[in-house]
């Protein structure tokens, strides 16, 4: 491989009490591709989410970042590498403007004061470069459409000029039109070279999208698929489990791609 | 009440364009109808209801009293107003939080009583009891917010033992004596006896909040301007500002033909001006919105949700202290009734009247003003046409029910059309 991988798990694992949630994971995520992560209900992609964006650390296992190791302890450890999360439910508050929720918690400053001016000409720029219809910026994030809120949420996560966005079920409270809108902002992500990870259900999305796959199943890897070649039964079988690969033969499998 | 009515025009100058020829006026006024009805469906009323309430009030007593619309009574109404109000600047912070403070009325009764008999009783100089009292506010908020935050007990629980707590210890602080007299001519007895008698003193504080706002306005636009983005009209800035204006210098008019600008409504407006730059424009300020907004997403922000929360109450607990020692000038003396539940709910009541949300995330310390103008008219004009206390606490009950149930169908009607 030529250029390290921007995030690389090996043999991650993660307990909750005695009940292990992630046994052995092994991840990649490249610049400028578009990773799937694909699991039934339990299959742990949520914590693995979890896991990279520091909320609930591994307990085991390496990570490398851009092929050093690091350590990612606390949101904090992700944040300052480079790893921006965009929670399944959005975490923005409703009484704010656009504005006020792009800036909450960095907020640009002038003599002490807030600089409304520059925050809402910056969240213009930002916003009018991730969508074609640009919401009010001072109206409350409330009365945006899920879609919109949705664009909100990734615009905030793209302030600190992240090189890996997880995102998770960015599309599963959306209807058709949205959902395009905001596969279409996935896409000019990872034009731009970000390495995204995408947790999603719906595998039409997987297939327009996703360069790449990776199912989980019980908390282990069950298979890597390129989404180009892969037909979707192969995947589905694989997710279900109708197609067990053993976790012991993931290692083998990581060789082949 | 010069510069405080700067939130009144909020909600009519929807429209920002001042008149130019008759057919130019009637077209801006047609606009602004149509956006300030579109608002009103969508619930946004902002201050409006509360100054028609204030309007109906004045128009009622003042036809049953000639009396009341004159220039000494709107004075003492002025005075009146600042020691309840300045609690009620408190609690508005920690209703944006979307937390109610319950002890209010008791950190107050406790600040005047530490104030008093260090004062009075042991002969420390009259600055250093003030900052003192001050301070036990201020520890007596921090101590209740520092335990909200780490325990996550709702505030108002909290709160509710402290309420009993600050109580026992003022009569603690104040013995058995039971009632301790100020110095008539003391530092805080002159509080809210001196007046600026110079005509000049009123009328500048009016022309002194008028041109910050201009020029806050201007330099707003002129940055947005700049930047290519979306700006004011000078007409409408214009319009803003001599609406402000008229409102700012009628109230000096009438302050400067009874005794002049009252010392504690100037201390009052400049605490409540100062308190909404810190709320509206401030780092802190957005973060005490954002939790009001929600906890979890303001976490995920990594904002620091203790520290917040445990300035908050801080906040209101000085805030509570500065208002009891107001409350103590006025009448010169601190007793054991000094703390009397009829305070605390005064103090949430013109916060809620005023327009400052229960359900969290919204209001203004203007709103302190506005509501403490409400229920102090009423207090007064009942005063003048004799009517019982009974009465009075029963018309402002209602004046308060009506204000929560404004809130709440606001609200409904927001989340109605999706602005909420």
């Amino acid at each position: 491989m030529p250029a390290p991988p921007l995030l690389a798990l090996h043999g991650v694992c993660k307990r909750f009490g005695v009940v292990e949630v992630l046994t052995d994971i092994e991840l990649e995520i490249h610049a400028g591709q578009v990773l799937a992560l694909l699991g039934d209900n339990g299959a742990g992609k949520s914590t693995l989410v979890k896991v990279i964006s520091g909320v609930a650390p591994a307990d085991r296992g390496a990570i490398e970042w851009e092929g050093r190791p690091v350590h990612i302890r606390r949101p904090h450890d992700a944040r300052d590498l480079g790893i921006a999360t965009v929670y399944q439910d959005l975490a923005l508050c409703g009484n704010l403007d656009v504005v006020g929720n792009l800036f909450l918690g960095r907020e640009i400053r002038r003599y002490g004061l807030l600089d409304e001016v520059e925050m809402e000409r910056r969240s213009q720029l930002l916003l009018e470069r991730l969508t074609r219809r640009v919401p009010d910026l001072r109206g409350p994030v409330v009365s945006l459409s899920s879609g919109q809120r949705q664009t909100v949420a990734i615009a905030r996560s793209l302030l600190g000029e992240p090189k890996v966005l997880l995102l998770d079920e960015p599309t599963a409270a959306l209807g058709f039109e949205q959902t395009t809108e905001v596969l279409d902002l996935v896409d000019r992500l990872r034009d731009r070279g970000l390495g995204v990870l995408l947790i999603s259900h719906n595998l039409g999305d997987v297939k327009a999208l996703a360069d790449r796959a990776a199912v989980l199943r019980l908390g282990r890897n069950n298979g890597f698929f390129d989404v180009n070649t892969a037909s979707q039964e192969q995947i589905i079988s694989c997710v279900t489990g109708a197609t067990e690969t053993a976790p012991r033969r993931t290692a083998h499998r990581e060789t082949g791609w | 009440m010069a510069d405080h009515t700067r939130v009144e025009p909020a909600a009519p100058t929807a429209s920002p364009r001042g008149p130019h020829g008759t057919r130019a006026v009637a077209r801006a006024l047609e606009r602004s109808a149509a956006v300030l009805r579109d608002r009103l469906r969508a619930g946004e009323l902002g201050s409006l209801p509360v100054v028609l309430v204030l309007a109906v009030v004045w128009i009622v007593f003042q036809s049953l009293n000639a009396n009341f619309l004159s220039p000494r009574n709107l004075s003492n109404l002025s005075v009146d107003i600042v020691g309840t109000g300045l609690i009620a600047v408190g609690i508005v912070f920690v209703l944006v939080l979307g937390e109610l403070d319950l002890s209010v009325g008791s950190v107050s009764g406790l600040a005047a009583a530490v104030f008093a008999v260090l004062n009075v009783n042991h002969g420390v100089p009259e600055w250093l009891a003030l900052i003192t009292g001050v301070l036990a506010g201020t520890v007596a908020g921090t101590v209740q917010g520092y335990s909200v935050a780490r325990t996550r007990v709702p505030a108002f629980v909290v709160t509710l033992a402290g309420l009993l707590t600050w109580n026992g210890a003022m009569l603690c602080v104040l013995g058995t004596s039971g009632t301790v007299n100020l110095d008539e001519n003391g530092l805080v007895a002159k509080l809210t006896s001196s007046y600026f008698t110079a005509p000049g003193a009123a009328y500048g504080l009016a022309a002194l909040g008028t041109g910050l706002v201009l020029l806050s306005s201007c330099l707003d636009r002129r940055r947005r301007k700049a930047a290519g983005m979306r700006h004011r009209s000078l007409r409408g800035i214009a319009f803003r500002a001599s609406g402000l204006a008229v409102i700012a210098f009628a109230a000096a008019y009438v302050l400067n033909r009874f005794q002049g600008l009252p010392l504690a409504l100037l201390i009052f407006l400049v605490v409540v001006a100062g308190l909404d730059v810190l709320l509206r424009r401030t780092r802190y300020g957005r973060q005490v919105y954002a939790l009001g907004g929600g906890v979890e997403a303001a976490r995920r922000a990594s904002l620091s949700v203790t520290r917040v929360q445990t300035a908050v109450l801080a906040v209101s607990g000085t805030m509570a202290a500065v208002g009891g020692l107001f409350l103590a000038s006025r009448i010169t003396s601190v007793s054991q009734g000094s703390d009397s539940g009829v305070l605390l709910l005064n103090a949430v009541t013109a916060a809620v009247i005023g327009g400052t949300s229960l359900f969290g995330g919204r209001g203004t310390t203007w709103s302190a003003v506005l509501g403490m103008l409400v229920i102090q008219s009423i207090a007064s004009g009942m005063a003048l046409t004799d009517t019982p206390t009974a009465v009075q606490l029963v018309i402002t009950g209602g004046v308060l029910f009506a204000a929560v149930v404004i809130d709440s169908l606001s609200r409904r009607s927001q989340e109605a059309h999706g602005r909420a």
